[in-house]
């Protein structure tokens, strides 16, 4: 407070915000190469689908197992009312949301009147039941061969058809998303949330509807999975149901702890370090769910608020042995 | 009355917590509730903010009806409480805490957190103010930005309180807040007790601490075994021999 007017300007201007899009800028100048932008682009796709994961999980404690089902469902709406029905791939994408946000909400009102895990179990099941419908309902998704001619997203006349172009949309959109999820966090509902799944008791003893509320942050991360699925949809130009299967889900749940849960940032690291590991490390494709399934151990055992906190934390510790526990 | 219990009953499988029990808090007023441990008497507190339903009887709240209506809904109508072991929310900061205290009287829903409309920016800067002004009520304003979780005993049940202000209460439940205080806090924790009932805040207290409840308390009411067995000033409690025997011993006896 009290600091001038034009300093204050300067440094709002130079905060973390202001700094990851120039940064995210540079990249795209420096980057010609369309391999490393495009896994740039998936990384950008995954990072929305774990904010919006984390949202529920590490600030709610809610957990989603069947948080690919939303992404799926995003991009078969999108795909489908494209290449099959010629539908405006933006309007596509609104219906996307609605079709997600809709699925959500008749899952979530009644997983989560009922205590502990019943949203777990719930979205599970879920995930299963699109798994299916996706590889069954032939005439409309292809079945499990998948589905193709998705056209390209354009703005303004200007096809996204590169991995190029497409960095834009995807990393304007990350950014759009990380801030706003900042800001939730850091609201009045993000404070009620995070009241929440420390003390469901106490919040509710302080006029938080708390099912509510619960439903409201399920619906809304399963927004963000909707975005991200027809984003992936307009990239890839092409579908298929073995991208939205429960192995998906518990890659998302592993991006979250990794990352750290309640971390925003974190969840751009989670998402960022398991989209690239799978391209550099053979062993990924050949022993996916053990690959996995040890990763969210070791991390849960050895780093339990993830590597952005985990590596902090580390940091504090050499400075205490430094200066001596005071 | 502000706070009226008609023939409440409760019972968990065996076990009769509260047995026909009917009491009422007058507006304004200090009443304590004691017994023994297993009395009922967090039972009753829980029945009262909608925690838990009655299966016989009814409760009455500033004149109306209020069993069957969930605890957020009352809390908004004014009852806040505390609880017997200390629920704070471990990993925000004090002011956090205190400021979700304030959530009711706040509008701002997600859409408008997240996109930071610019109404909401006085909103919050009220909400910051509020909070601020029950963690001077407290005595916390130097703990402000510290998690709730690595505060001392003492301090968290004065955090928990700062909350429940926050909320704007009509009636504030205590239960046994004293418990884990030492001498100096607990002398704190009377000071505060009257100051609140001087606001105009009815104060339902639960502790074991006589010479506390003795102190502040207006109306004593004794549970035994899910039972009401007393109710009725200080004085008269302390010489209701059903009281000695269940609960006070002799030591009590004026
Ligand atoms: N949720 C519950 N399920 C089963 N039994 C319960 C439950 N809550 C309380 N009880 C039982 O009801 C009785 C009353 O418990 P309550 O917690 O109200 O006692 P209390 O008077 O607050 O005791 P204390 O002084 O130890 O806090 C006890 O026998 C207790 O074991
Ligand atoms: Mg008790």
């Amino acid at each position: 407070m009290g600091d001038a007017l034009g300093e204050g300007f300067i440094r709002r201007l130079f905060n973390r915000w202001t700094l990851f899009a120039a940064m995210a800028a540079l990249v795209a100048v420096v980057l010609e190469n369309n391999y490393y932008l495009s896994l740039l682009n998936f990384i950008g796709i995954h990072a929305i689908l774990v904010v919006g994961l984390n949202l529920l999980m590490g600030y709610g404690g809610q957990i989603s197992l069947g948080h690919a089902a939303f992404f799926g469902l995003g991009a078969y709406t999108s795909g489908i009312l494209t290449a099959s029905y010629g539908v405006n791939p933006w309007l596509a994408l609104i219906a996307g949301l609605i079709v997600c946000g809709i699925a959500a909400f008749l899952i979530g009102v009644p997983a989560l009147k009922l205590h502990g895990y019943y949203l777990a179990m719930a979205t599970l099941g879920f995930g299963i039941i699109v798994y299916i419908v996706l590889n069954e309902a032939l005439p409309w998704t292809g079945g499990p061969s998948g589905l193709s001619g998705i056209p390209s997203l354009s703005l303004g006349g200007l096809k996204l058809d590169t991995p190029w172009r497409l960095y834009f949309l995807i990393w304007l959109t990350v950014w759009a998303i990380l801030l706003i999820s900042a800001n939730l966090v850091d609201s009045r509902t993000g404070r009620a949330l995070r009241a929440l799944h420390d003390s469901e008791a106490a919040a509710r003893s302080l006029g938080v509807d708390t099912a509510r509320l619960k439903l409201q942050v399920f619906i809304w991360s399963a927004l963000y999975a909707s975005l991200a699925g027809s984003l992936y949809a307009h990239t890839l130009n092409f579908v298929a149901p073995a991208s939205f299967g429960f192995m998906f889900s518990i890659k998302l749940v592993t991006m979250v702890v990794l990352g750290g849960m309640a971390s925003i940032w974190g969840s751009l690291l989670g998402a960022a370090v398991l989209t690239v590991l799978p391209e550099l490390l053979a062993v990924f494709h050949d022993y996916e769910t053990i690959v996995f399934g040890a990763i969210l151990m070791v991390v849960m055992i050895f780093l339990p608020r993830g590597l952005v906190r985990g590596i902090l934390d580390l940091r504090e510790l050499r400075k205490y042995k430094r200066e001596g526990v005071r | 009355m502000l706070l009226d219990l008609q023939g409440i009953s409760l019972s968990f499988g065996g076990v009769q917590a509260l047995d026909d029990v009917s009491l009422s808090v007058p507006s304004g007023a200090i009443k304590a509730v004691i017994g023994p441990n297993g009395a009922g008497k967090t039972t009753l507190f829980n029945l009262v903010s909608g925690f838990l339903q009655p299966q016989e009887g009814r409760i009455f709240f500033k004149g109306e009806e209020i069993q069957g209506q969930p605890a957020h809904v009352l809390a908004a109508r004014g009852i806040g409480r505390t609880f017997q072991l200390v629920q704070l929310f471990d990993h925000m900061t004090v002011l956090e805490n205190v400021m979700v205290g304030c959530h009711r009287r706040g509008r701002a829903g997600l859409l408008a957190g997240a996109l930071r409309l610019p109404w909401t920016f006085p909103e919050e800067k009220d909400i910051r103010r509020w909070a601020w002004e029950a963690l001077e009520f407290v005595g916390l304003t130097n703990r402000a930005h510290h998690f709730a979780a690595v505060l001392p005993l003492g301090l968290k049940r004065l955090l928990e309180i700062a909350r429940a202000l926050a909320a704007q209460p009509t009636i504030l439940l205590l239960d046994e807040p004293a418990s884990g205080l030492d001498a100096v806090e607990t002398e704190r924790l009377r000071d505060m007790i009257l100051a609140l009932r001087d606001q105009g805040i009815t104060i339902l207290l639960v502790e074991h601490d006589m010479s506390l409840t003795m102190d502040v308390a207006e109306e004593i009411a004794v549970l035994n075994y899910g039972r009401l067995i007393a109710d009725g000033p200080p004085r008269a409690i302390q010489k209701h021999p059903e009281v000695i025997a269940a609960y006070l011993g002799t030591d009590w006896q004026a």
